[in-house]
């Protein structure tokens, strides 16, 4: 090491010394322990209620109907019972079948609502034709009708049409719930994309066709990762389409209904709600956990511009 | 149905929708030039409308039609199901209640928001701390009720028996009598109330501390050099600056606590004086079937929802203008 070499650090360090003794005392102006204390209480009081359920999951059902689940840390007792009763398919108390029909319900729920929201906001975007911001303004209104105005011209629809109680009338209705607001959204991000870009493909010769899917489906990723998001967790967590269109269908019926009314039922059995509750929370957090990364990009990308 | 027999249900349907799609597609592609636009828009909107005019514009015009009709939906009966909302005791309730849910619920939850934003803003661990408050967003309101019925959980209070819920053990510890948080009139409302600021002061966290991070560093540090203290920042500086994101996150929490009606519905059913207008409605279309009654119901949701999205988007507009 030369002199000079050792030199550079020793100049430079007054300086960094006193940048980090200034941002230190920013931070301790705006940390201070009273901050810090009412943030902490904010956080246990809102995760407290979560971790009791959590902890109630894994105790045995006679322990969890007789004792609080504080008596845990005294007296830790494990199981996995509630949620092997619960993941089965079949006998009492078995929710597995409907989370396998939250699943099936929620997959086309979100595919078809966005692909045809894509297809209507390239035409709304992109197509020059008569009475196109009639039509647009009329599709953003239509937002703000709350659904329970259309579910039961809509159920009577499904029953005289034969697909009452059927996977049918939840995928459409989800569908059709989701187009306003998704195209809204959808068209604003292709309104984004620079002008240039599409008219360049149209001189190259491209048709709409090639346009949408060469273009426009690459550029469009993260917004469209970012709305299945929101329609997953949507239509993840609904009780009250389900509700209505499911009837008292059991091989239909989600898992948001089955456990709304397995909480309504007598004596409630705590040991099936806790495993219960706990795998429907999973699979949403999950999902918004490991895509979170699309959902901040989508957001960015709509940010950007505008 | 067997698990099987459900996903092939499910790839049925998604083949089926990809082929219209397809077909879209190919006819779309056939079409070139001026002329073709149109074709090629009208084919691209085609299914869109369909669903749009069959799934919403006329189920809404129909309930607004039964609105005016008896239970079973067979004599015009004109205002009489509207006069009922607003005369019979229990819908009456049913009013008060939503007003107390559309009042406290966006205030208290976006208070919270921004207490805590503000808290936890340049905090060496802020992801996480946010983290805790944000969770309960993707949570769903059934599981959300399920996690707060078991904090109000009552137990008779007998000698052996013990407190199974938090919030009573907490008053025995304190030595207090335990109480039964859900049927107990009218604070009962409020308990309910609680777990809708609990799923939704996340979504004011995180709309408010994007807001926050946006105000320039210069103004803040302006005001500090003039002196003002911590109060003074959030009322003269904070505050001011995030408007336009505060009046956003208040009326989107207020239109989603008028349609409140999964936490209602699994905590209570409605029962001892806790209904809304979105459980109400539920509850006279499909169990009292009182098709007509729960028309109106729904009407005035749709009519109490729209002043508060035509503020909404007023607002919007203008933060977008600045």
């Amino acid at each position: 090491m030369t002199t000079a070499d050792a030199a550079l650090p020793v100049t430079s360090t007054p300086a960094v010394a006193a940048l980090a003794e200034a941002s230190g005392k920013a931070k301790r102006k705006l940390t201070s322990p009273w901050a810090s204390l009412a943030a902490l209480v904010i956080a246990v009081l809102w995760t407290l209620p979560t971790l009791g359920l959590a902890i109630s999951s894994f105790r045995p059902a006679a322990e969890i109907k007789t004792t609080g689940w504080w008596t845990f840390f005294t007296d830790p007792q494990v199981t996995l019972d509630n949620y092997r009763t619960v993941l089965s398919t079949t006998g009492t108390g078995g929710l597995g079948s409907y989370f396998v029909n939250s699943f099936v319900i929620v997959i086309p729920s979100v595919v078809i609502p966005i692909s045809l929201a894509a297809l209507a906001a390239y035409a709304f975007a992109w197509i020059d034709f008569k009475g196109r911001n009639l039509l647009f303004i009329a599709i953003f209104a239509l937002q703000i009708v709350p659904i329970q105005v259309t579910l039961i011209p809509l159920l009577t629809l499904y029953v005289d049409g034969g697909l009452a109680g059927s996977f049918w009338s939840i995928w459409l209705s989800h569908s059709i719930f989701a187009l306003p607001l998704a195209i809204f959204l959808l068209h604003n991000f292709m309104r984004e994309i620079p002008r240039e870009l599409i008219e360049a493909a149209r001189m190259d010769g491209a048709g709409h066709v090639q346009i949408f899917f060469r273009v426009l489906l690459p550029l469009l990723t993260p917004a469209l990762a970012a709305i299945g998001i929101f329609q997953f967790l949507w239509v993840w967590n609904d009780l009250l389409v389900a509700l209505t269109f499911s009837g008292s269908s059991s091989d239909v019926q989600p898992i948001t209904v089955a456990l709304a009314n397995l909480s309504g039922t007598q004596g409630t059995a705590w040991h099936l709600l806790s495993a219960g509750a706990f795998v429907s929370i999973i699979v949403p957090v999950a999902v918004f956990l490991s895509l979170q990364r699309f959902f901040v990009r989508g957001l960015l990308a709509g940010g950007l511009k505008g | 149905m067997t698990t099987t027999d459900k996903f092939v249900k499910m790839v049925e349907a998604i083949a089926l929708f990809l082929a219209v799609v397809g077909l879209i597609l190919f006819l779309a592609s056939r079409f070139s030039g001026r002329k073709g636009d149109r074709v090629v828009a009208a084919v691209f909107l085609l299914p869109t409308a369909v669903m749009v005019l069959v799934g919403l514009v006329y189920p809404g015009v129909r309930t607004i039609y039964y609105s005016f009709f008896n239970a079973a939906g067979t004599a015009f009966v004109g205002m009489d199901n509207y006069q009922t909302i607003f005369t019979s005791s229990d819908q009456r309730t049913v009013l008060r209640n939503t007003v107390l849910w559309v009042v406290v619920t966006p205030f208290v939850a976006t208070a919270v928001g921004l207490l805590y934003a503000i808290l936890v803003d340049k905090a060496r661990v802020e992801a996480l701390a946010k983290a805790f408050i944000f969770l309960p967003m993707s949570i769903s309101f059934v599981g959300a009720s399920i996690i707060w019925k078991f904090v109000y959980e009552y137990r008779p209070d007998q000698s052996g028996v013990q407190q199974i819920g938090l919030l009573n053990q907490l008053l025995v510890w304190l030595g207090l009598t335990p109480q039964q948080w859900l049927i107990n009139t009218p604070w009962n409302t409020f308990f309910l109330i609680v777990v809708m600021i609990w799923i939704q002061a996340g979504f004011a966290m995180t709309v408010l501390s994007a807001a926050i991070k946006a105000i320039p560093e210069d103004i803040v540090e302006a005001a500090r050099l003039d002196g003002v203290g911590p109060l003074g920042m959030f009322r003269f500086v904070t505050v001011p600056s995030i408007r336009p994101a505060l009046i956003v996150v208040l009326t989107t929490i207020g239109i989603g606590t008028l349609k409140v009606f999964d936490i209602v519905r699994t905590m209570t059913g409605g029962q001892f004086d806790t209904s809304v207008v979105a459980n109400e409605f539920y509850s006279e279309s499909f169990r009292s079937a009182n098709q007509g009654l729960g028309a109106a119901l729904a009407v005035l949701l749709f009519v109490l929802v729209i002043p508060i999205v035509l503020y909404n988007i007023r607002q919007l507009r203008a933060s977008e203008g600045r």
